[in-house]
């Protein structure tokens, strides 16, 4: 039965701006647009509001807006669900998207406010005085022991775990090669080793050709264990064990074959064409204890020279776990809340599933200090995390740091039409056809990602110098620097804050 | 060279086995293991380890060109993302053997646990291989997306199942050798039954002579009885799952 589904878009072509060049045609990764007679038309089902043609037409002469009656009105039955129930009639699959969550959740953190200085306790000008961000991710020892050496110096008695350095607390969120291009991976790399901090591989395993930035990388062990040799582990900074994703709590991932092509195949070291198929459990983890053993299985792999990394999506009981991965051994916690985004999930999944993280971060924050092994593990918060604001009260709830990927992907270009599972990504990001990868130029990608990343830091030292602090630990778990605006007692006892005005 | 494993802390024993592959060690032989984890884990060279005594969780894992050899019963987790090399045990071994293994190979006189040989993969000249001599249970191969497996049910008693439930489940490539019949209701809903081809028998062969000469056995004794072979029907399992 075939379905009639109205376009979600119009394209408007000016046809008196239009010189007839074809470029749009061209730029589409969707195949929307095409030269019939003597003009540019458009197949507005296909648009999906990406904006690459408006934003290459050279005479500025396309517009894409909503079709504002695609479906009448209604508050209940809204044209989403409308529209997704035509397509399950037509196909009987689960329904599929990419992005983020972008249902009408309360965020919290628009719910939160920083505090500053005023009169009687001095703020600071971060513009003439020194504002450290740098950041150590690792296990920090309970205590510190010092000896005093022959030569009059005080030496560090005690073995520290391994610690990696950022230079703002801010790292790339896990996407891998495969749901991204190369190109726009080789940006990520290189704007962290520009940056001083680290990206992401995800689970699609690390290309020969990024191998020179293994200092800036973390590498994902997920359950697939795609690419993963003793060189894949010992090239990177950090090794992570993803057990989840907050765009997709409890499910795997599933690159279809017709995305393993050539290098993606080497990459992931599995036949052409194949399906990439990791499903949500690792088979051999069904404990903590299981955790543990692949957590030093990986130890013992890399000499104990290597942060351990554990990935989960932040869900109801996520401070419990988070506690039995810090028993477990892992240097850092990486906890991703349910606006995290994907290159592909089941939309149920990904809009319905998980909890927000600056909830999931202020429990888990709160109950390790409780039980006394905050120290044993750094934090990574990631999951919706828009703007350094967002990063600082982040940082306030009790993050070491952050990890961006939307973000950044907004950065290189992306215009968030949440597509990225179709593989057309006119922006040459979440694709891997060569004739839209070739137009994300990795040097430039890499300049924008590298001009945020100095954004939001000179930012952050704004909001530090604001606050009176002069480094990023002193903000770091320090609640007490926000204030909640909206929220109930509950809301404000979870997240560990005062209201405002208190 | 040998090393007195007695009472000695896993982490230890594994930096002496480290530190002996560094020196040039060529032939190390473990006496008295009892437990002790990660033995020939992430070790890149080809030297030759003897374990006497019972080796503890993921023996061989990460490991990339070794041979090793155990004198006893093995546990769990043998060959975790094995790359290259050879994992030989005189006794059985525990579950998720060989878990998205690689390369190299992985031979076992006697029983095996559950989940043995999920997510194995083969890519290029790597090409995984599991020989089981006596039975496995569930879910073998489970996930498997290319290599060899082989069960072999040698020394079963009358009864005893050749595999558990959900043989093959989620399988989408590689193959699955069984020595005997396999009861229908055990299959993955993803794998079919097959008969041996010229081609196979010329695949099997080595593998088999070489479990026998790991293990003492008769080769035409392994061969008295048909095998068969499972193979995925669908290389895409889950195509067709989505509304796009």
């Amino acid at each position: 039965m075939s379905v009639y589904l109205p376009a979600e878009f119009n394209v408007q072509i000016d046809h008196t701006l239009c010189r007839r060049c074809r470029r749009c045609v061209a730029e589409c990764g969707f195949g929307t647009l095409s030269f019939k007679g003597d003009k540019v038309v458009a197949d507005h089902k296909k648009c999906v509001a990406c904006q690459r043609c408006v934003s290459t037409c050279p005479e500025a002469a396309i517009n894409v807006v909503k079709n504002p009656l695609a479906y009448k009105e209604n508050h209940h039955w809204t044209p989403e669900h409308i529209k997704n129930l035509h397509k399950q009639a037509a196909t009987g699959g689960m329904l599929l998207t990419g992005g983020g969550n972008d249902k009408v959740y309360k965020s919290y953190f628009d719910h939160m406010v920083l505090d500053a200085c005023q009169v009687t306790n001095p703020s600071i000008d971060p513009l003439r005085e020194p504002m450290e961000l740098r950041t150590y991710l690792g296990s920090k020892p309970d205590s510190l022991e010092f000896r005093y050496s022959e030569n009059g110096e005080y030496k560090l008695k005690t073995k520290l775990n391994p610690q990696v350095k950022l230079d703002t607390p801010i790292v790339f969120s896990a996407m891998s090669y495969g749901a991204i291009s190369l190109n726009a991976h080789k940006a990520l790399a290189s704007a962290a080793k520009e940056c001083g901090i680290l990206y992401n591989t995800g689970e699609g395993g690390l290309h020969k050709e990024l191998y020179c930035y293994g200092e800036n990388t973390i590498v994902q062990v997920a359950s697939g264990r795609f690419g993963v040799n003793q060189e894949y582990l010992n090239r990177a900074a950090v090794v992570e064990i993803k057990c989840g994703q907050g765009a997709k709590p409890g499910i795997g991932g599933h690159l279809p074959g017709e995305k393993v092509n050539r290098e993606v195949s080497q990459t992931r070291m599995i036949p052409e064409g194949s399906d990439a198929i990791s499903p949500a459990p690792h088979h051999d983890i069904y404990s903590i204890e299981d955790l543990a053993q692949l957590i030093y299985a990986i130890k013992e792999a890399t000499g104990y020279e290597k942060p351990v990394s554990v990935k989960i999506a932040a869900v109801h009981n996520v401070a419990a776990i988070a506690s039995g991965i810090a028993r477990a051994g892992a240097d850092i916690i990486y906890l991703d809340g349910f606006r995290g985004g994907t290159g592909a999930a089941p939309t149920i999944i990904r809009d319905n599933v998980g909890i927000p993280i600056e909830i999931a971060l202020a429990a888990v924050d709160d109950r390790l200090r409780k039980e006394g092994i905050r120290n044993k593990v750094s934090i990574i918060a990631s999951g919706g995390i828009r703007s350094s604001a967002d990063m600082a009260k982040a940082i306030a709830l009790g993050a070491d740091a952050v990890a961006v990927g939307t973000a950044a992907l907004i950065a290189m270009g992306c215009r968030l039409c949440q597509k990225c599972y179709t593989g057309s990504c006119s922006w040459g990001i979440a694709t891997q056809r060569p004739e839209l990868v070739r137009r994300l130029n990795p040097d430039k990608a890499a300049q924008c990602l590298i001009n945020m990343i100095r954004g939001w830091s000179l930012e952050l030292k704004e909001i530090l110098g604001a606050l009176g602090v002069n480094a990023v630990e002193s903000l770091r778990g320090s609640r007490e620097r926000l204030r909640g605006i909206g929220l109930n007692e509950t809301e404000l006892n979870i997240l560990g804050i005062k209201p405002a005005g208190r | 060279m040998r090393i007195d494993a007695r009472g000695m802390y896993y982490r230890d024993l594994n930096k002496m086995i480290h530190q002996a592959v560094k020196n040039g060690e060529t032939e190390i032989v473990l006496d008295n293991v009892n437990g002790q984890r990660y033995i020939g884990t992430g070790i890149n060279e080809k030297v030759r380890i003897t374990v006497n005594g019972v080796p503890g969780n993921d023996l061989a894992a990460f490991m990339n060109g070794p041979e090793i050899t155990v004198y006893a019963n093995a546990q769990d987790g043998i060959g975790n993302t094995m790359n290259d090399g050879t994992v030989v045990v005189h006794g059985g071994a525990g579950d998720v053997l060989g878990y998205a293994m690689r390369g190299g190979k992985i031979f076992i006189k006697g029983n095996v646990g559950y989940r043995v040989g999920i997510h194995m993969k083969e890519y290029q000249d790597r090409v995984p291989a599991i020989v089981v001599g006596g039975t496995a249970g569930d879910f073998f191969g489970e996930y498997m997306a290319g290599g060899i497996l082989v069960v072999l049910g040698l020394n079963r008693k009358p009864g005893d199942p050749l595999t558990g439930d959900y043989l093959g489940t989620g399988m989408h490539g590689g193959i699955i050798y069984l020595r005997g019949e396999v009861e229908r209701y055990k299959l993955g809903k993803e794998v079919e039954v097959f008969e041996l081809n010229e081609e196979d028998e010329k695949k099997l062969q080595p593998f088999l002579e070489e479990y026998c000469a790991h293990f003492g056995f008769e080769l035409e004794e392994v061969l008295s009885v048909p095998f068969c072979k499972l193979l995925p029907v669908s290389k895409r399992p889950y195509g067709r799952l989505y509304a796009y």
